[in-house]
Order: C-alpha cells, then sequence, then structure tokens
C-alpha cells in the first residue's frame, strides 16, 4: 500500500467518525419527548410570572430560531452541518446572552487540551518506563509492587482519584487552593502563577490515572519481547543489560505503544472534563458542568461537537506520524 | 472447582473474592429487612458509629450503611444490564458483520468502529442533560449501553473471521448444518468464553460513567447509587463538615470494587491464555 493510499483512508476514516458522530448528537435530542424550547418558556415564565400569549408565542419563534429548531428536519440538518461543524457557529450562549457559543468555548479550550495533551504525553513517557523496568525484570520485587500499584490506581474512574487528591491535600493537608482560581486581568506574570498553583493537583490526578494504563501494556509487551529468541541471542553475545533493555526490548515494544497513545486521547479528554469539575479549572469540562446548570442547549451542543472533533482529530494525527516512526512500515 | 482453584492465578482468585463479597453485599445482604435509606429523618442526624448503626448516620438522619448496601445493590443492578444488553447486541453484531461479509460488513465495521473511537462521556452527557429531570433508571441503563455494545463487537467480529475457515466449520457446513445451526451450536461457545472477559469489562465501565454522570448531576435523582451517594454527600457538605464516613465510605467502596473487577477481569484473560496453552 502506498502512503497516499493509506493517508487518504484513515482521513476518510476520520471525517466518517465525525460525521457519524455529529449526526448522532443532532438527531438524538430531536428523537426526545421533551422539547428544549418548552423548557426555557417554562423556565422564564416560572420567573417572571404570567405573560400575554402573544408575548409567549413571539418568545417560541425567538427561541426556535436561535436553537436552529425552526424549518424541516433536514434544512435543520444541513444548517447544523454547515454552520455548526464547519464554522463552529452554534449561535448565541444563553446563560451569557449574547456572547456566541464558539468565543466562549475557544476561551475554555485551551485549558482543557493544555491539560489533557500534557498530561497524556508524560504519563505515556513515565509510564513506558516504568512498565519497560518491570517487564524487563519481570520477577523483581519493586517490578511486582509498581504494577500492583498500577492495577491498583487504573480502573478508578478519573473523577474519583479526583476527588480523593482533593479531599487529602486540599482539606486535610491544607497544601493546595480547593478551586482552582485563575487570574485574569492582571497581565500575564499573576495569570501564569495562578495556573501553575491551580494546575498542580489536576495535573497530578489525571497523571496517575492515565500512567496507570501505560505501565500495565508496557509491562506485558515488554515481558513477552524479552522471551524472544533476538534477545536470548544477544544475551548469549554478551550484550550489557542496559543495551539489551534499550535497543532490543524497548525499540520493538514501544511501537504497540505509540497505538495505544492515540486511543488513550478520548479517555484522557473526558477524564479532564471530569477531573476539572472537581476541580473547578475553567476548561470545558466547568463550562459544560454550568451549561447543563442553566440549560444553556446551545453551549452544551458546541463543547460537544469540539469534544468529537478534537478527540478525533488527536487520534489521527498520532496514526499519520505512526509509520514515519515504525520502520517496518515503508511505503514506496 | 477444586481444580480450578488450584490452576487459577492470584489475580484471578483475589478478583472473585472481591468481586463475590460485593455480590454478595449487593444481591443477599440486600434483602434483609431495614429502613428504607432513601428518607430523610428515620433516625436523628449525625450520628457517630454505634451498634445500631455501624457507620453513623448522614446529616439528613439516613443510616450510612444501609445506605451503602442499597447503593451497591443498584450500581451492580445497573452495571449488570448495561453488560447485558451490550454483550447480546455486541456478540449478534459481531458475528452478523463477521460471517456476512461484503457490503453489510462493512458499513456496520464502519459504524462500530466510530462507535469505539468517539469519546462517550460527551454524548452521555448531552443525552441525560436533556432527560434531566425525566430519566429513570431504566432509561439510564438504556443509554449507557448505547457505548457498551461496539468494542464486543469489533472483538467477536475478528474472531468470527478466523473461526468461519476452521475445519470444522467446513465439516458441519458440508454434512449440511444451516448457517443459523453453524452460528448457533459451533461459533457461540467460542463467543462466549471470549464475551465473558468483556461483559465484566462492560460491567466496570457502566458503573464507571454511571458515577461521573451522577457528580454533574445526571444520574437519576430518585437512584441511590454509588455515584449519587458519593455526590449527595458533597453537596451536603460532608467534605467541609469533615463527616468522613459519610463522604468516605462510598469512595472507598467504590474504589474497591473496580480493583476487585478489575483483578477479575486481568486475571480471568490470563487464566484464559494459559488454558490455550500461550
Amino acid at each position: 500500500m502506498k502512503f497516499r493510499q493509506f493517508f487518504i483512508s484513515r482521513v476518510l476514516a476520520w471525517a466518517i467518525t465525525i460525521w457519524i458522530g455529529v449526526t448522532f448528537i443532532f438527531f438524538i435530542p430531536r428523537m426526545f419527548p421533551s422539547d428544549p424550547v418548552e423548557n426555557m418558556i417554562g423556565q422564564i415564565t416560572a420567573r417572571s410570572g404570567t405573560m400575554a400569549p402573544e408575548e409567549k408565542e413571539a418568545l417560541r419563534v425567538q427561541l426556535r430560531q436561535q436553537f436552529g429548531l425552526e424549518g424541516s428536519l433536514l434544512s435543520q440538518y444541513g444548517k447544523f452541518l454547515w454552520e455548526g461543524l464547519l464554522q463552529f457557529k452554534f449561535g448565541p450562549s444563553l446563560m451569557s446572552f449574547p456572547t456566541p457559543v464558539n468565543e466562549i468555548i475557544g476561551r475554555n479550550l485551551p485549558y482543557t487540551m493544555g491539560l489533557s495533551l500534557i498530561t497524556t504525553f508524560i504519563g505515556w513517557i513515565i509510564g513506558n518506563g516504568i512498565g519497560l523496568l518491570a517487564g524487563f525484570r519481570k520477577n523483581a520485587r519493586s517490578s511486582k509492587i509498581l504494577e500492583g500499584i498500577a492495577i491498583c490506581i487504573y480502573p478508578i474512574p478519573y473523577f474519583l482519584v479526583a476527588l480523593i487528591f482533593q479531599i487529602i491535600f486540599a482539606f486535610v493537608l491544607g497544601w493546595f487552593p480547593i478551586q482552582t482560581t485563575i487570574l485574569t486581568g492582571a497581565g500575564f506574570g499573576p495569570w501564569f502563577s495562578s495556573v501553575i498553583q491551580g494546575s498542580i493537583l489536576p495535573f497530578f490526578s489525571l497523571l496517575l490515572v492515565g500512567m496507570g494504563w501505560q505501565i500495565i501494556s508496557m509491562k506485558s509487551l515488554a515481558s513477552t519481547t524479552a522471551e524472544e529468541d533476538y534477545v536470548l541471542f544477544a544475551r548469549y553475545r554478551g550484550l550489557s543489560e542496559k543495551t539489551i533493555g534499550l535497543s532490543y526490548v524497548f525499540r520493538n515494544s514501544i511501537l504497540t505503544q505509540i497505538t495505544a497513545l492515540a486511543m488513550s486521547l478520548g479517555g484522557a479528554f473526558s477524564g479532564s472534563i471530569m477531573t476539572e469539575i472537581i476541580f473547578g479549572y475553567p476548561g470545558v469540562g466547568t463550562l459544560i458542568q454550568s451549561a447543563i446548570m442553566q440549560s444553556d442547549y446551545n453551549t452544551i451542543l458546541g463543547c460537544i461537537t469540539i469534544s468529537i472533533v478534537a478527540v478525533s482529530t488527536a487520534t489521527l494525527i498520532v496514526d499519520i506520524i505512526y509509520p514515519f516512526i515504525d520502520p517496518r512500515i515503508r511505503y514506496a | 472447582m477444586k481444580k480450578f482453584w488450584k490452576v487459577a492465578n492470584f489475580r484471578l482468585k483475589a478478583g472473585l473474592i472481591i468481586t463475590a463479597f460485593f455480590f454478595i453485599v449487593g444481591f443477599i445482604v440486600y434483602l434483609f429487612p431495614h429502613v428504607d435509606p432513601f428518607l430523610y429523618n428515620s433516625y436523628p442526624p449525625k450520628l457517630g458509629v454505634s451498634a445500631e448503626h455501624w457507620l453513623g448516620t448522614t446529616s439528613m438522619g439516613q443510616d450510612i450503611l444501609w445506605q451503602l448496601i442499597d447503593a451497591i445493590h443498584n450500581s451492580l443492578t445497573i452495571g449488570l444490564i448495561v453488560a447485558t444488553l451490550g454483550t447480546v447486541v455486541g456478540v449478534f453484531v459481531g458475528l452478523l458483520a463477521g460471517f456476512a461479509g461484503g457490503a453489510l460488513d462493512r458499513v456496520l465495521t464502519v459504524v462500530t468502529d466510530t462507535f469505539v473511537v468517539i469519546p462517550s462521556l460527551p454524548i452521555l452527557i448531552l443525552m441525560t442533560s436533556l432527560m434531566k429531570g425525566s430519566s429513570t433508571v431504566f432509561l439510564m441503563a438504556l443509554v449507557l449501553a448505547l457505548f457498551a455494545w461496539a468494542w464486543p463487537s469489533r472483538q467477536i467480529r475478528s474472531m468470527a473471521l478466523t473461526i468461519k475457515e476452521r475445519d470444522f466449520i467446513h465439516t458441519a457446513r458440508f454434512s449440511g448444518e444451516g448457517t443459523f445451526q453453524i452460528v448457533a451450536t459451533e461459533i457461540l461457545p467460542y463467543a462466549l468464553t471470549w464475551s465473558l472477559s468483556n461483559f465484566m469489562n462492560a460491567t466496570l465501565s457502566a458503573i464507571s460513567s454511571e458515577s461521573s454522570l451522577a457528580v454533574l448531576g445526571l444520574s437519576p435523582a430518585n437512584l441511590l447509587s454509588l455515584g449519587n451517594m458519593i455526590q449527595w454527600a458533597r453537596n451536603r457538605n460532608a467534605i467541609l463538615a469533615q463527616q468522613w464516613l459519610w463522604i468516605g465510605s462510598p469512595i472507598v467502596a467504590t474504589v474497591i470494587l473496580f480493583i476487585g473487577l478489575f483483578l477479575l477481569i486481568t486475571g480471568y484473560n490470563d487464566y484464559l491464555s494459559m488454558k490455550r496453552g500461550r
């Protein structure tokens, strides 16, 4: 297979994934019995008392327009694909009217991307290092202890690790603030130091869970690779353990782990959303949370579309880089 | 059974013991008559540990131990419903794709792969936030099951592709068995051994997703699950008031349950590959 062929088929799969996902989130809400417009009108009338019928009707028309709920289903769908998916326009946010949703997401997304990407990469590097050591010397006591710790951390959901961290380090020990506060408007210096300070707990709780899986999977890869004939042969040749570990076991097992990296990005993004909510970190997660609380449907839809696009794109990038790293794959 | 215990590895044994403990608590101890721990003011609030209330009571006067037992029961039930739905649909779709081949296979594979790759949490958030207020346990299970079928389906499909070409399938076909009969009597037994590990995995991830949604306030408000128990304790400021038994017991229970299930899954996979002689 030529590289171009691989590239095109991979990009096609990426586009189809996003398309199916977005179609799904477009049609599912429309199949639900509850109507967001009627919900909104109910909330508004509950807040402002009685309303004249014609006022109500005008409000209904206006809201239908804002939610993109006018016209036939097909034209709504076309409009959603064209404006929402291709231009990231999701209309105004209803909780901070009339700021457009994409502007609010643009403010929050960098924090989420930064937190999830940095923790994933660092977790991947450290996790693979530990996994390699544990798999290569699998009978050492330290290896078993490290793997045991990884097994105990990996299955725990992100928010629970974050909550445990928050209770221990913020409430009981009081080393860190309970909620993240980011200083904006005071210049770069204070902003930067507040970001660092507020990111420490979310960072470590995400890192710990992300590392768990890499340790477990690298350990099992490395321990099977270490039993291959060529490793045995390298040992007979009198190569040092360090050389065998790095240029035989490591180089052969790390390739599979690159695919694991691509697979773990989606999980890291979801984990970041949950961790942000626990710590009040100003990313997409907290945005989704407040949008849910105030039934801001446009913002919810926007955040979710962006999440699907972001995760699929990150996975696509890792997948496309892969053949350049694996020397066994050569495209003529 | 005795032989199985002898051959089983440490993880499988530890996982079995922990999981069995939770199932006994959730489905047998649960049956003992007790005051509904969901009701407010059944007892005086904020009691400490005593012979009557082993874990004390909440600020709302509910018994924490029984609340925990009910939560374990409900969380396990949701997990099992989701895993059953996911496994049944997954095995069906996987076998269909693997055996039908051609255009049907391609379409099913694309849809399956999409559901494997798409981040499930955001979509679950969207769906449950639309059901907010009207959500029930059954609806919740259905929504979670939407993402539980894809992974088993993908695995069963690739398994079906290799089995399809084995000799005993050809033999069955030449001796006049129909496709349906072949799938039911020759393939399904294979698929089920595989699916057991998927089933446990789906149980774990369903409980995990439900508790994540609970933290967002998106789990049904009348459902006493592990996630909701943690969330309610947080909302009632159990952390600030240092009521560690109230906030701590569901956290510890969830952590141990997940470790137990995960040990069971990895132990079972190792056990299977050992049995296959690898």
